[in-house]
C-alpha cells in the first residue's frame, strides 16, 4: 500500500496546481459531474422549449419579437468573456496572480454587460411588445429557458467575483487554482448552452 | 382584529378534530423535546454532535431516524385510507380529505420515506465497504441530508398550517394547476418536493465521486461489495434523473405562482408534457428505491447462506441493463393517454424487457441459497421473503406493461397492489433487512431477535393479507382514489380484510419500534465488530466504526475481501502492525443546517407567495453559500496517540 501510495503522489507532482492535491482532483471530477447534471437540466429546458415554440395561442410569435441585432450583441459579449475566462486560466498554468485576476475582471464586466443586454431584451419584450411569459405558453418557455441561462450566468459572476477576493488574499494557491479552474470550467459550459439557445431558440426562431 | 381572526382560520387548517389532535400532539411534542434538551443541558451537544456534523456515519443515523418518523406518517395516513375503505359508504374521512391523505401518503413514502431510507444504509455501509474514510465531499453529504429533512418539515407544515396538497404524489396537470387548485397546498407538494430533490441530486454526485475515486488500494470495480455496485449504478440514475423532475417541478411552480402557460389547457399550455416529464423522473424514481434493495439483499443473502455470491458479474450486469432500459420506459405510465399504438407498443416492450435482467437476479439470489448453509437470522428473514412477494410484484408488472390489457388494469387497485408489491415487498422488506443487518455497525449492539422475527411474521404475514386481495378487488373493478363505494358491488368483504392487513402490518411495525427501544436497553452488544460473519469490509472494524472508519487503510486482493483476510488469519498468516499516521478529517460546519433553514424559509414564503419572505430567504441562501467560499480552515488531523487510544479501548491495539 505505501509504495502505492507513494506513486499517487509522484503522480500529482506532475500535475497542474488544481490537481495536485487528492481533495482539488476530488472536487473537480464532481465539478464534471455536476455540469453533466446541469446538461440534463438544460436539455429539460430545451425539450420543453421546443414542444412548446409553435404553442404561441394568439400572442406575438418568435418573428413578431426577434430582432438580429440585440442578439448579436449579446452572443459576442458572451463568447468574448468565455475567451477572456480562458486566457485567465491560460495565466493561472503560468501562476501569475495577477493577469489571471486581471482576466477574471475583464470576465466580470462582460458577463455584467450580457446580463444587461438581456435584461433589456427582456423588458422590450414584456413590456414595449406586449409579450411577457403569461401570454403564451411559447413566451413562457422562452422566458423560463433563457431566464435559466441568465440566472446560472448572474450567479457565476458573485463566484467569480468572491474567487478573485480570494486570489487577492491568498495568491494562487492548490486551493484558488481549483476554485478559479472550476469556476471556468462553469463558465464555458454556460457557453455552450448559449451557442445552444442561439442556434435553437433565435436561428430558428428568425427563420421558422 | 377581524382581520386576523380571518387570517388565522386560513392560515391554520380548522374544523376538523383529527387536525386539532396534530396541532396539539405537535405541540406538545415540540414542548417535550425543548424541556428534555433543556433540562438535561443537552443543546450545545445536539449542535456540536448532530447537526453540524458532516461524519457519514452520523448523517446516515439522522436519515434512518427522519425515515422512521416519516414511515410513521405515512403508515397512518395509509390506515386512515384503509379505514375509510373498509366497509362500504363509510364517513370516516370525506372526498377532499381522502384526496389529502393519498396524497401525502404516495408523496411521502417514496420521496420522505423511501429514498432516505436507502441514502442512509449507503452513507453508513458504502464508505466502510469500500475501506474509506469518508465519503467524497462530507459537506455536501450535510447540506443532502439538512435539505432533505427541512424539504420534508416543508411538505408535512401542509398538514396543519395552509392545507395538504390533494393531487396525488404524481400531481397532474391540469387538476394540480393554479385554476383547478388553488390555494397552498400543491404549493407546498413542489416546493418542499424540489428543497429536498437538490438533496437527492447532491447526494447521487457525492456517491459517484466517492465510489469510483476513494476506493482501498487493490479494490478494482470488480472486486467492489454488490451494494456498492448497486450505489454506484442508482447514483448514475439520480443524476440523469433528478436534473428533468427539478425542471418539471420548477415549471409547474412558475405556472402557479407567476401565470405561465407550461402545464395549462388555456394560452397553449401543454398537460401531457407534464405527464412526460414527471415520469422521465418517476420511473427511474422507482429503480432508485429498488436497486440498492437489491443490493442489500447480495450482501445479506451471501453473508447468511455463508458462500459467495452465485454470478456476481452477471448480477452487475443486469443492474446495469436494468439502469439504462429504466429510462426508456416511462411512456407505460400513460398508455391510455391517446398515443399512437407503435409508440405503446415501443414502451410495452421496453418494459417487458426489464423483466428479463430482474429475472436473472432472482436466479442468482436462489442459486446462491443452493447448497449453503443457511443461517435464518432477522435480516435473512427479510431477504428470504423477498424473493416470492417481489415476484409476485414483478409477475404483475409484466401484466401491466400489455398496453392492450392495461385499458382494463389502468387506474384500478390491481395497479395499487402492484406498485405495493414492489414497493413493500422490494423496498420495504430490504430497508428492514438493511436496518437489521448493519445496525450493530451503527450503535455497537444487536437488536433482539425474537421480537425481530415477531415483527418480521406478522407484517409479512399481513401485507400479504393486504395487497394479495386487493388485486382480484382491481380484476373487479375498484378503481385507485376512490373514497368510497356503494354496497352491493360485493367489494365490502374483500375491502374488510384488505383493512384487517393493513392494521396487521400497523402491528409488525409497532414491534419492530419496540424492539428498537427494548435492544437500546438489552441489546447483545457486538465486541467483535464483525457479529455476522461478514465478507466485505465493514465487518473489519469495530462496531460502532471510530470516527475515522479505519486506523490503517485495508489493503485488497479479492471479492469479499474480509473473508479473505479471516481466510489468511486461520490459515496462520500474521499481520504486521503497522504505526499509527495522523488521520485527515474534515470540520463539523454549521452552514449546511443554515442554509437549508433558509431553503425552508424562502420556501414558506414562496409557499404563500410572501415574497418579502421569500426573496430574503433566497439571498440568505447566497449568503451562505458565499461564506462557505470563503472557509479555508476547514480539516483537522487526528494525532496519532489519539487513534492509539481509540484502538485500544476497541481491543485493536495490545
Ligand atoms: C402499511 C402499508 C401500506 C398500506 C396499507 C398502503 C395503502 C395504500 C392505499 C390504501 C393507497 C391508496 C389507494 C387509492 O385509493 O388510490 C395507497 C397509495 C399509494 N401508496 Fe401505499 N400503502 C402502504 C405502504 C406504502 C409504501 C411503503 C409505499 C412506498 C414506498 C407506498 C406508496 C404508495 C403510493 C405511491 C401510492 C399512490 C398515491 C397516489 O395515488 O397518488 N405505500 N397506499
Ligand atoms: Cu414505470
Amino acid at each position: 500500500m505505501a509504495a502505492s501510495t507513494l506513486t499517487e503522489s509522484e503522480k500529482r507532482k506532475n500535475m497542474p496546481l488544481e490537481y495536485s492535491t487528492e481533495e482539488g482532483d476530488l472536487r473537480i471530477v464532481g465539478f464534471w459531474i455536476f455540469l453533466a447534471a446541469e446538461l440534463v437540466l438544460f436539455s429539460t429546458l430545451f425539450a420543453t422549449y421546443l414542444v412548446l415554440q409553435s404553442h404561441t395561442a394568439g400572442a406575438p410569435t418568435a418573428k413578431d419579437l426577434f430582432k438580429i441585432n440585440p442578439v448579436m450583441a449579446e452572443t459576442i459579449v458572451l463568447l468574448v468573456s468565455s475567451f477572456t475566462c480562458g486566457l485567465g486560466t491560460l495565466e493561472l498554468r503560468r501562476h501569475n496572480t495577477k493577469g489571471l485576476i486581471a482576466w477574471l475582471v475583464v470576465t466580470v464586466i462582460l458577463g455584467l454587460a450580457f446580463i444587461g443586454l438581456e435584461a433589456n431584451e427582456f423588458y422590450s419584450y414584456a413590456v414595449h411588445e406586449g409579450a411577457p411569459l403569461s401570454s403564451s405558453a411559447f413566451l413562457s418557455g422562452f422566458f423560463i429557458l433563457l431566464g435559466t441561462h441568465g440566472a446560472h450566468v448572474t450567479l457565476g459572476i458573485f463566484w467569480v467575483t468572491a474567487i478573485i477576493i480570494q486570489l487577492a488574499q491568498r495568491g494562487i494557491t492548490a486551493v484558488t487554482a481549483r476554485k478559479a479552474f472550476m469556476v471556468g470550467l462553469y463558465w464555458h459550459f454556460l457557453d455552450v448552452v448559449w451557442i445552444f439557445i442561439f442556434t435553437a431558440v433565435y436561428l430558428t426562431g428568425l427563420v421558422i | 382584529m377581524e382581520n386576523i381572526k380571518t387570517f388565522l382560520s386560513h392560515f391554520f387548517v380548522t374544523g376538523d378534530p383529527m387536525i386539532y389532535g396534530a396541532d396539539a400532539s405537535i405541540a406538545l411534542v415540540s414542548v417535550a423535546i425543548v424541556f428534555v434538551l433543556t433540562y438535561f443541558k443537552k443543546w450545545k451537544w445536539l449542535w456540536r454532535e448532530w447537526l453540524t456534523t458532516v461524519d457519514h456515519k452520523r448523517i446516515g443515523i439522522m436519515y434512518i431516524i427522519a425515515a422512521l418518523l416519516m414511515l410513521f406518517r405515512g403508515g397512518v395516513d395509509a390506515l386512515m385510507m384503509r379505514t375509510q375503505l373498509a366497509l362500504p359508504n363509510m364517513h370516516f374521512l370525506n372526498s377532499e380529505h381522502y384526496n389529502q391523505v393519498f396524497t401525502t401518503h404516495g408523496t411521502i413514502m417514496i420521496i420522505f420515506v423511501a429514498m432516505p431510507f436507502i441514502f442512509g444504509l449507503m452513507n453508513i455501509a458504502v464508505p466502510l465497504q469500500i475501506g474509506a474514510r469518508d465519503v467524497a465531499f462530507p459537506f455536501l453529504n450535510a447540506v443532502s441530508f439538512w435539505l432533505f429533512f427541512f424539504g420534508a418539515m416543508l411538505f408535512n407544515l401542509s398538514f396543519v398550517i395552509g392545507g395538504s396538497p390533494d393531487a396525488g404524489w404524481s400531481s397532474y396537470a391540469p387538476y394540480a394547476g393554479a385554476e383547478l387548485n388553488p390555494g397552498v397546498g400543491q404549493n407546498y407538494y413542489l416546493i418542499g418536493v424540489q428543497i429536498s430533490g437538490i438533496g437527492s441530486l447532491a447526494t447521487g454526485i457525492n456517491f459517484l465521486v466517492t465510489i469510483a475515486k476513494m476506493r482501498a488500494p487493490g479494490m478494482t470495480l470488480f472486486k467492489m461489495p454488490l451494494f456498492t455496485w448497486s450505489i454506484l449504478i442508482t447514483s448514475i440514475i439520480v443524476i440523469f434523473a433528478f436534473p428533468a423532475f427539478t425542471v418539471a417541478l420548477a415549471l409547474m411552480t412558475i405556472d402557479r405562482l407567476f401565470g405561465a402557460h407550461f402545464f395549462t389547457i388555456a394560452s397553449g399550455g401543454s398537460p401531457m408534457l407534464w405527464a412526460n416529464l414527471f415520469w422521465f423522473w418517476g420511473h427511474p424514481e422507482v429503480y432508485i428505491v429498488l436497486l440498492p434493495v437489491f443490493g442489500i439483499f447480495s450482501e445479506v443473502i451471501a453473508t447468511f447462506a455463508h458462500k459467495a455470491l452465485f454470478g456476481y458479474v452477471v448480477m452487475i450486469w443486469s443492474m446495469i441493463a436494468i439502469s439504462v432500459l429504466s429510462f426508456l420506459t416511462w411512456l407505460h405510465h400513460f398508455f391510455t393517454m391517446g398515443n399512437t399504438a407503435p409508440v405503446n407498443a415501443f414502451f410495452s416492450l421496453s418494459t417487458m424487457l426489464i423483466a428479463i435482467p430482474t429475472g436473472v437476479k432472482i436466479f442468482n439470489w436462489l442459486f446462491t441459497l443452493n447448497k449453503g448453509r443457511i443461517e435464518f437470522t432477522t435480516p435473512m428473514l427479510w431477504a428470504l421473503a423477498f424473493i416470492p412477494n417481489f415476484t409476485v410484484g414483478g409477475v404483475t408488472g409484466v401484466m401491466l406493461a400489455m398496453a392492450p390489457a392495461d385499458y382494463q388494469y389502468h387506474n384500478s387497485d390491481f395497479l395499487v397492489a402492484h406498485f405495493h408489491s414492489t414497493l413493500i415487498a422490494g423496498t420495504v422488506f430490504g430497508v428492514f433487512c438493511g436496518l437489521h443487518y448493519w445496525w450493530p455497525k451503527m450503535f455497537g449492539y444487536l437488536l433482539n431477535e425474537k421480537l425481530g422475527k415477531w415483527s418480521f411474521w406478522i407484517f409479512m404475514i399481513s401485507y400479504n393479507i393486504c395487497f394479495m386481495p386487493m388485486y382480484f378487488l382491481g380484476l373487479m373493478g375498484m378503481t385507485r382514489r376512490m373514497y368510497t363505494y356503494p354496497a352491493g358491488l360485493g367489494w365490502g368483504p374483500i375491502n374488510f380484510i384488505i383493512t384487517i392487513g393493513a392494521f396487521g402490518m400497523g402491528l409488525g411495525f409497532t414491534i419492530m419500534a419496540a424492539n428498537i427501544i427494548w435492544s437500546a436497553i438489552h441489546g447483545k452488544r457486538d465486541t467483535t465488530g464483525d457479529p455476522w460473519d461478514g465478507r466485505t469490509l465493514e465487518w473489519s472494524t469495530s462496531s460502532p466504526a471510530p470516527e475515522y472508519n479505519f486506523a490503517h487503510i485495508p489493503v485488497v486482493s479479492t471479492r469479499d475481501a474480509f473473508e479473505a483476510m479471516k481466510e489468511e488469519e486461520r490459515k496462520g498468516v500474521k499481520r504486521r502492525q503497522l504505526p499509527f499516521e495522523p488521520i485527515h478529517m474534515p470540520n463539523n460546519s454549521g452552514i449546511p443546517f443554515i442554509m437549508s433553514a433558509f431553503f425552508f424559509v424562502a420556501g414558506f414564503g414562496f409557499v404563500f407567495e410572501w415574497y418579502w419572505m421569500g426573496i430574503p430567504g433566497l439571498i440568505g441562501i447566497v449568503i451562505c453559500l458565499l461564506a462557505r467560499s470563503f472557509v479555508y480552515n476547514d480539516h483537522h488531523h487526528i494525532p496519532t496517540d489519539e487513534i492509539e487510544r481509540t484502538e485500544r479501548a476497541a481491543g485493536r491495539f495490545s
